[in-house]
């Protein structure tokens, strides 16, 4: 009917909002079991990756060439990622490019030209079969299929495909007819792209206006009426307008509510930790100290350099801790507090220095050794916990233009690896010093990063993984990586 | 900048760090998130009668107010029937119908003065107008209006055409209103048919050509498709969202909270214990009263503490553990009784009792916080349909106030009670709510606001309403 709903999609909801760790507290009463290691029958659900009653979703881009569909993949696939939603895209550009060698000019593209529509459904249905191949047996939830799909008979055969395999299809559309926008398309993606290497930019741009024009006769944009029973977003003027048809689940809401909060206006965001507090001084992790003297020189330093970048329109941003709050103080400006950007919680560790717990908690530490992104601190936080609280921030963080994040070390870790794109065994280590100031900027498909040092001494608060994680190892080994402090 | 740092001090009760003396906090910093309103917004109906407009607003507005946006609803009815003592007929709408045309457009100027006083004197933030606005003619004297005083304005237009949804709206909402208390059902029906006929001949739907540069957004047939526009801010980001994600299936959500648990018994907060004895017979208790109500496609959802999930396990079927469901954490309070509160921390324990709902423990949550944690909880029970859901008392508190649009004042003072499931199925404009008690002894957890909340009153009097315990 209408008004009802599909069943949403358990398995993924389950990843995303449970955020279980395979520790059952009601029946185990000690023992702390990580993911892979047995685990109790209540949890057996959770920790399946293969689908049972829900299927995995193919999401398919719709759209004539320069109007975005591989940046709004590869934004899409980098988000569901770091939401924990295993995501890939294949673009069947690139199978075209791996088949045929070298591209010549658009002609490859007119639509009478026989042999180049062969290679490229070709190349579809290799990209379609790699689909199968993520979603079916690699544990993928999400597969994102980027190209033009512009008929409706290249859909069909989409939908054909995704039906024998049990794979619901979500449509992204992109509508753009404003020529400022697909000129500024072409010179930031295409112009760079392997096919155009031996070209000059106005032979470039030439050619890729009638590469557009081979498309443009049989483009059969996805209709409200003809369309009516297919599941989609369109996309139009860069996100001026959307018509959503047929959400059909959680998964398929959430995606479409991203897409409506992400923009291209150009702008930067600025990532940086609080000054150095007390407890860094100390080496001691957690708690809700105010800021060293160096850390207040840093504040300093930071709202002269904030004034030097003249930066219209920024906002501040600050966790609820005196820490980051003493700091942006300094700037000067109007700041927002969001407890959401709190520390990790590290629980009964809170304000223990890595030496007392490895006297107190041996075995806990090793544990957050072995899996640093799923550990949780008894009575704490884990750092997927932490993604899960973020999720708001980095929703808002699309929305606004120039900001400025104060927050801190685990927290940087898990905004930066969304905007850089980094695994979960990669996030908990990156390296997010103190007095440092990280400038995002988006770029192209991805993001630039300039790294400023104030040149305001503090310690260093980064512990590399040991060598050895195992529980049985010894104290100097569990301690080897440990940095400086007083 | 300055080479003398601001000091900082703590908010006694709301936990925030604010300079020392500081001038700007105009605005209230408390919540634990920005809300990033800066200027009120009007959410403005459109649509044709018995489109689910009232449905809407009152559903809307609670949400944001459970969010902690101030929002009030003006129902043009409502002015319509304050000015003309009684209803007639359907002639008072047709469009010829100068005299009542007349009243009519003074019903809207009224209503908008209130809303111009609900902004400037009322801290209120959203303004939602709960009228037909079908005219491209009266929505301009709104936008002038908006624009005279510096709001947003933000359409929401329900647009149907399947009869039989109309006339589900009709029965369930229109038949008992006071238009139609003298009306027999089939009168009635006939005389709202021709109420609708009387808008469809001036009816222009908003456009996405002539009014593109409106931020609004249609929604078709209840639900099936949505044409967003000009999204502006946050607010209307997180209301395109909320409306996206809102049903109409019939369903029933069932509140529940764990089994009595040992520190239940022990008269202790927080904590993550096991069942009592009781708490385990309330877990079986449980088990047979879901299989009695026959509950189709039922889905159970816990928190990551143990006792919720020692209850769930009882029921024998899958459930989903949740972490934003875990009790409030009563920071450097945990596992205390409220006799050992008061004697280690009076302060914070008279604190509390001002304010409950935005008291925030040390190193704890306030309710304000939870709300804001609950809220992706509050989005994925709109998506759902028949959930059961075993959680904790300020959990509870939380979302039966979402539900039963209970102010903050009256949150966390909300009654509870273990081995009790509330049962809530929509029903018109609000929630039925059925109580059952399972018939299983446990122990009292609801401790009242007592009538001393100074923070020199004696220890008698802060733990006078502490209920028993071991």
């Amino acid at each position: 009917s209408i008004s009802g709903r599909v069943r949403s999609c358990f398995h993924i909801l389950l990843l995303y909002t449970s955020r279980l760790e395979h520790q059952n507290k009601a029946l185990t009463h000690k023992t702390r079991t990580m993911r892979g290691a047995s685990r109790s029958k209540n949890t057996q659900i959770l920790d399946k990756r293969v689908c049972m009653t829900n299927c995995p979703t193919l999401i398919v881009t719709v759209g004539l060439p320069a109007r975005g569909k591989t940046y709004i993949s590869k934004k899409l696939t980098r988000y569901l990622n770091w939401i924990d939603v295993p995501t890939k895209e294949f673009n069947v550009g690139q199978y075209r490019r791996e088949c045929v060698k070298i591209y010549k000019s658009f002609e490859f593209f007119r639509p009478d030209n026989e042999e180049g529509l062969k290679i490229r459904k070709q190349c579809a249905l290799a990209a379609l079969n790699d689909v199968r191949q993520f979603l079916t047996d690699e544990g993928g939830q999400v597969a994102v299929f980027d190209a033009t799909n512009t008929t409706r008979e290249r859909r069909e055969t989409i939908i054909r495909f995704a039906e024998q395999n049990g794979f619901k299809v979500f449509f992204v559309e992109s509508v753009c007819e404003d020529p400022d926008v697909i000129a500024e398309n072409i010179v930031q993606v295409k112009l760079g792209s392997p096919d155009y290497t031996h070209c000059n930019t106005e032979e470039a741009v030439a050619d890729f206006m009638k590469r557009i024009k081979c498309y443009e006769n049989s483009y059969q944009p996805l209709d409200e009426e003809l369309d009516r029973d297919l599941s989609f977003i369109k996309i139009i003027d860069v996100g001026r307008r959307y018509l959503v048809n047929r959400v059909q689940d959680h998964i398929q809401s959430r995606i479409v509510y991203y897409l409506m909060n992400i923009h291209i206006t150009p702008r930067s965001i600025y990532l940086c930790r609080h000054g150095e507090s007390d407890l860094n001084v100390k080496g001691r992790i957690g708690g809700d100290s105010g800021l060293s003297a160096r850390g207040k020189q840093f504040a300093d330093a930071l709202g002269q350099f904030i004034q030097s970048q003249n930066i219209s329109d920024l906002k501040v941003w600050t966790s609820q801790m005196k820490r980051t709050i003493q700091t942006a103080e300094a700037v000067g400006v109007p700041y927002e507090q969001w407890k959401a950007l709190n520390e990790i919680d590290a629980g009964v560790c809170e304000e223990l220095m890595y030496e007392e717990i490895q006297l107190k908690f041996p075995l806990e530490f090793a544990l957050r050794d072995q899996d640093k992104y799923r550990y949780r601190y008894p009575k704490g936080e884990s750092y997927e916990d932490l993604v899960q609280r973020l999720e708001p921030v980095i929703m808002e963080l699309e929305r606004q233009e120039n900001v400025l994040v104060i927050c801190h070390q685990a927290v940087m870790r898990c905004l930066l690896a969304y905007f850089l794109d980094k695994t979960a065994e990669e996030l908990p280590y990156l390296k997010c010093p103190l007095h440092t100031v990280l400038k995002l900027t988006p770029v192209a498909y991805g993001c630039k990063v300039e790294s400023v040092c104030l040149k305001v001494e503090a310690v260093n608060t980064h512990r590399d993984r040991p060598m050895n994680v195992d529980v049985s190892r010894q104290a100097e080994e569990a301690l080897l990586t440990v940095p400086d402090h007083q | 900048m300055s080479s003398e740092q601001k000091e900082l001090t703590q908010t006694p009760l709301l936990k925030i760090w604010v300079p020392w003396m500081s001038t700007s906090l105009s605005q209230r910093r408390g919540s634990s998130r920005p809300q990033f309103t800066n200027c009120p917004t009007m959410i403005v109906m459109v649509g044709l009668p018995a489109r689910g407009k009232t449905y809407i607003s009152k559903k809307l507005t609670r949400y944001l107010n459970w969010i902690g946006v101030p929002t009030q609803v003006f129902n043009l009815g409502q002015y319509r029937r304050e000015a003309v003592q009684t209803y007639k007929n359907y002639e008072f709408f047709r469009p010829d119908n100068e005299e009542a045309m007349k009243i009519r457009r003074a019903c809207a100027s009224s209503a908008m003065k209130d809303i111009a006083n609900y902004f400037a004197k009322e801290q209120g933030q959203v303004a939602v107008f709960d009228a037909t606005n079908t005219t491209r003619e009266r929505r301009g004297v709104i936008i002038s209006f908006a624009k005279e005083k510096g709001y947003k304005v933000f359409f929401i237009e329900s647009i149907c055409d399947d009869p039989e949804i109309i006339e589900a709206n009709i029965m369930q909402v229109k038949l008992s209103s006071p238009d139609y208390e003298n009306y027999d059902k089939e009168e009635a029906l006939v005389d709202f048919l021709k109420r609708i006929d009387c808008y469809k001949m001036s009816y222009v739907s908003l456009d996405e050509e002539k009014e593109r540069h409106l931020s609004f957004i249609k929604i078709f047939n209840v639900g099936s498709r949505y044409l967003v526009n000009r999204v502006q801010d946050h607010m209307q980001s997180r209301i395109v969202y909320y409306l996206m994600n809102i049903h109409v299936t019939p369903r029933s959500i069932y509140l529940s909270r764990h089994g009595e648990s040992e520190l239940n018994l022990l008269g202790r907060i927080g904590g993550d214990s096991g069942l009592s004895s009781q708490g385990l017979k309330y877990a079986r208790a449980l088990s047979e009263f879901i299989r009695g109500q026959s509950i189709k496609d039922l889905k159970v959802w816990t928190s990551h503490m143990r006792r919720t999930i020692q209850t769930a396990e009882a029921l024998g079927v899958p459930y989903e553990q949740w972490k934003a469901l875990n009790e409030i954490d009563a920071g450097v309070c945990e596992e205390m009784t409220y006799e050992e509160i008061q004697a280690t921390n009076p302060e914070e324990f008279a604190l509390r009792d001002q304010d409950k709902y935005r008291y925030r423990y040390p190193k704890g949550e306030s309710y304000e916080d939870l709300v804001h944690r609950l809220e992706p909880v509050i989005m994925e029970l709109e998506r759902q349909e028949n959930v059961l859901v075993i959680c904790h008392q300020a959990v509870m508190r939380c979302l039966l106030a979402y539900f039963l649009d209970k102010s903050a004042d009256d949150l966390p003072y909300l009654k509870c009670p273990l081995h009790t499931v509330l049962k809530l199925t929509p029903l018109a404009y609000g929630c039925k709510v059925e109580s059952f008690y399972l018939n299983i002894q446990a122990v009292n957890t609801h401790r009242d606001k007592p009538t001393d909340v100074n923070i020199a009153r004696k220890p008698e009097e802060a733990l006078r309403t502490v209920p028993e315990h071991l």
